[in-house]
């Protein structure tokens, strides 16, 4: 039995409300909010958030043999992105990491490729969805990623059984973008909407037929696309109640693209029950179909953060001026301090693990933690008597803070804090996703992987604290 | 600390100091000569006369050409040397130990820094290819760590402790106010001091070190020969530098309300002075003061005040230039402005002053005692290089 092993759904915390928009470029003003992420994260970024949720809702550790990322953002060209998550999530070293890039049906490419192939697999999706400014892309669209982890029972516990996927495919311009534009072009909605309807249909009698089952027998459906007038048409057309589908998260997050199947079966899966099935369609150039079964293991999983939990601890008061300065729209006037330096590459891959994956090292006899790790320890001298020391997924509290309003920053100003971790360790580092004037020594933190700046073309990973939430 | 010293080897025989400020129109190389010529005119003797030299600049010039080339010196060795802020101290005491160690007769340290081409406001330092993980902040915001922790662990109001920092920097402005060669000749209002912006926490504008180019420098010769160049050399007591490990951005036990370096440092130039009640025995000090909290932390890691009592110093007028110790008569580095490679030398230049009836009498410290002390440090809190000297009249 091939199927999900494990998942995870990454909201990023910032939000922008909708009439925010409308109030500077008018229209209508929209309702709800839409997800963003932030100055300091990319598709990347998230996709390795969603990989650290997926990794860590396993009770026991699995290793996967590959990694597909997609997304129709990538933060590079020419050099994967993948190999960053990898080496965020510590994946073995022979296990490949390989992009799946340009557009959004990517995603349930992977997918494919996954349940296909043999192994546990991850395939993260992930997507930073924006046009110009007061355009139905910006308004209506998503920040976020989505991680799976595929596997059989040899790999871990089945928590949702692979029964069938189908999949029609048709050249027609729905939507499209060339190389380097910031917004994508869009041929009269009326046009696709002649075109996906059928395409869906087929392709989900020929899913249910693969798996010997009847449409009233879908408990869930997760019907998404970037095309809204098609997959509201094709929703009536599917021969299940209203009731069975996903919520869309239109009014909470927006249509995250590439990572909005994953994303949309995340809400499902958090809340099914043994027996389910949960089908997912997407509407993408064509329209792909995945039909899943919960299988008893759901009941045992314990997702490490619900996307319930992450739409609600979401922060509404980005004001429309930062999002355009974030997504490049808004140029402002820099701190007048000299640019950072791009981080090099020999000195990042020999720090791989510290700088991708936070590893410091830990002194065997004292126990006393190094971040970055060091060879010599602080406490006893003891040399290269280390042992490596992950810690990404230890919590922390803040000793004490402050504000630098001169450092330079992609968004200024910096709040920084000297953390010290659980068991022992102090780093004095960045916070972010913080409302400052909400900061206060004591607080918790955990740690997130973020894009510092972007220094001569070359984006600097690192990591940062952000204030525990939900 | 197993450290000799060389208590009563070295005199310091000449010094000199240039204006420090936004020198828009002078050039490290003008800066360097300048500094140079005062420091041989004091001491009457010439280029050709000193054997070697030691250069401290942290970013103003590579290798010892950086002053062989200016000063068109021939056949000299010129050494460059740089940590941190306290680069112009360890220019210094290199010097010092190369004539002790009888190697040469007569040694210069000339430390220089030109800031202020840089186009950006605050210090820039860039260094070596890294991997992108290091802090980016501003010192400002490290040692604006230094004051809540201070407020919090004696029980001291917040709002108590910014009073006591702007009282630091009235003291230093008034100080400097009375100095011709400071960046900043003005007396400052405490009311405007602590109205000034935020740059990082709390720390407003001028709880900040003035950024300045300047140069200075010092001639130094055993003790025996001092009195071929001056009838009052100032004597070398005692010449302490740590560098600090960085445990404190490892330490859970770090608390930011003392710099261990500097209390080592301290330790250890008293014993090779013979110092036990430093606050009694010296005649004054010239701190590091880059922001007010460090003067402030800095009065009780030099053992100038009690443990949690420095602030209740600090208001009573304690370090004042009338007061029990002054501190900082110069202005400081607060008003006195911070070129990085100079500022170790500046403050021995104060106490060359002071200590020998030269210094001007608007500024002029009352005092019985005939040693000063200077203490210069480099980096941040819990991760620094600390310098301390003591200087006399006396060859001790």
């Amino acid at each position: 039995m091939r199927g999900i092993i494990s998942y995870g759904a990454y909201v990023p915390y910032q939000r922008l409300r909708r009439e925010a928009i409308s109030a500077v470029v008018g229209g209508a003003p929209g309702r709800g909010a839409r997800s963003v992420a932030s100055y300091d994260e990319d598709t990347t970024s998230m996709g390795v958030e969603a990989g650290r949720l997926a990794l860590r809702s396993v009770n026991r550790r699995v290793d996967p043999r590959a990694c597909w990322f997609a997304t129709s953002g990538p933060a590079y060209l020419d050099k994967t992105n993948a190999t960053t998550i990898h080496a965020a999530l510590r994946l073995d070293r022979d296990a490949a990491a390989i992009d799946m890039g340009g557009a959004p049906r990517s995603g349930m490419g992977a997918w494919r490729a996954a349940l296909r192939g043999d192994g546990p697999t991850l395939v993260v999706t992930s997507d930073i969805r924006t046009g110009l400014p007061a355009s139905v892309d910006e308004r209506d669209g998503g920040d976020g990623a989505a991680a799976v982890l595929f596997g059989g029972d040899d790999d871990g516990a089945v928590v949702a059984e692979h029964l069938a996927s189908a999949s029609t495919t048709e050249e027609f311009l729905d939507r499209w973008r060339l190389p380097g534009e910031s917004r994508s072009q869009l041929w009269e909605e009326r046009f696709a909407e002649t075109r996906y309807p059928p395409l869906a249909e087929q392709a989900w009698g020929e899913a249910l037929k693969r798996a010997g089952l009847a449409a009233e027998q879908v408990d869930r459906v997760v019907l998404t696309g970037l095309h809204a007038r098609s997959v509201r048409r094709v929703a009536r057309g599917l021969g299940v109640g209203k009731e069975a589908f996903v919520d869309d998260l239109s009014a909470t997050v927006g249509n995250t693209g590439t990572a909005h199947p994953g994303l949309l079966l995340a809400c499902a899966l958090d809340g099914a029950s043994p027996g389910e099935v949960i089908a997912v369609v997407s509407l993408a150039d064509g329209a792909d179909v995945e039909v899943f079964r919960a299988t008893d293991a759901i009941e045992a999983f314990a997702p490490i953060r619900t996307v319930a939990a992450q739409i609600e601890a979401g922060s509404d008061a980005l004001p429309y001026g930062k999002f355009t300065n974030w997504r490049g729209m808004l140029p402002i006037e820099p701190p007048r301090r000299p640019p950072p330096d791009r981080p090099a590459a020999p000195p990042s891959t020999r720090a791989e693990d510290w700088k991708f994956a936070f590893v410091g090292s830990r002194d065997r006899s004292t126990g006393a933690l190094h971040l970055p790790p060091q060879r010599v320890s602080w406490k006893g001298g003891a040399q290269d008597e280390m042992d490596p020391a992950p810690m990404a997924d230890v919590p922390g509290t803040i000793a004490s803070f402050t504000v630098d309003k001169l450092a330079y920053s992609p968004s200024p100003p910096i709040v920084f804090a000297v953390v010290d971790f659980d068991g022992g360790g102090r780093l004095p580092i960045e916070l972010t996703d913080v409302d400052v004037s909400e900061v206060a020594p004591g607080d918790r933190v955990e740690m997130t992987f973020r894009r510092l700046f972007t220094a001569g073309g070359v984006h600097n990973y690192f990591w940062k604290a952000r204030p525990i939430r939900g | 600390m197993p450290s000799h010293g060389i208590k009563g080897q070295v005199a310091i025989v000449g010094m000199g100091c240039t204006r420090f400020g936004e020198l828009w129109d002078k050039s490290a190389d003008d800066l360097m000569i300048e500094a140079s010529d005062e420091a041989f005119a004091s001491a009457g003797t010439g280029k050709d006369d000193v054997d070697a030299y030691w250069l401290g600049t942290a970013m103003s010039g590579m290798s010892g050409m950086t002053l062989a080339r200016p000063l068109q010196l021939r056949g000299k060795p010129v050494t460059h040397v740089e940590n941190f802020c306290a680069t112009g101290s360890e220019a210094l005491r290199n010097a010092a130990y190369a004539v002790a160690s009888g190697a040469y007769d007569v040694a210069m340290a000339v430390g220089v820094e030109k800031v202020k081409d840089s186009g950006y406001q605050g210090l820039n330092a860039s260094g070596a290819a890294t991997d992108g993980t290091g802090r980016t902040l501003t010192a400002a915001a490290m040692f604006s760590l230094v004051a809540p922790s201070y407020a919090e662990k004696y029980g001291v109001d917040p709002d108590e402790i910014k009073e006591v920092l702007a009282r630091i920097a009235w003291k230093n402005h008034f100080n400097g106010a009375r100095n011709p060669r400071a960046q900043f000749r003005k007396e400052m209002d405490r009311d405007a001091i602590c109205q000034a912006p935020a740059v990082a926490g709390r720390l407003g504008l001028f709880d900040c070190a003035g950024v300045a180019d300047g140069a200075a420098a010092a001639i130094v010769c055993r003790a025996e020969d001092a009195h071929r160049f001056t009838d009052s050399p100032l004597y070398v007591h005692a010449l302490s530098f740590v560098a600090g490990a960085g445990t404190g951005s490892l330490d859970p036990d770090y608390d930011y309300t003392t710099f261990p370096e500097v209390v080592a440092t301290a330790r250890d130039a008293y014993d090779q002075a013979g110092i036990t009640d430093p606050r009694r025995e010296l005649a004054m000090a010239e701190v590091h003061d880059c922001f007010t909290p460090t003067e402030l932390v800095l009065m009780e890691d030099l053992g100038f005040a009690e443990r949690g009592m420095a602030w209740k110093e600090e208001l009573a007028g304690t370090f004042d230039l009338d007061g029990d110790l002054p501190v900082n008569p110069d202005g400081g580095l607060k008003s006195f402005g911070h070129p990085i490679g100079a500022s170790g030398l500046r403050m021995m230049f104060e106490c060359w002053l002071q200590l020998r009836g030269d210094a001007p009498e608007q500024r002029r410290i009352q005092t019985d005692s005939t040693r000063a002390l200077t203490h210069n440090l480099g980096g941040y809190p819990g991760e620094m290089v600390s310098f301390v000297s003591i200087l006399g009249t006396e060859p001790g």
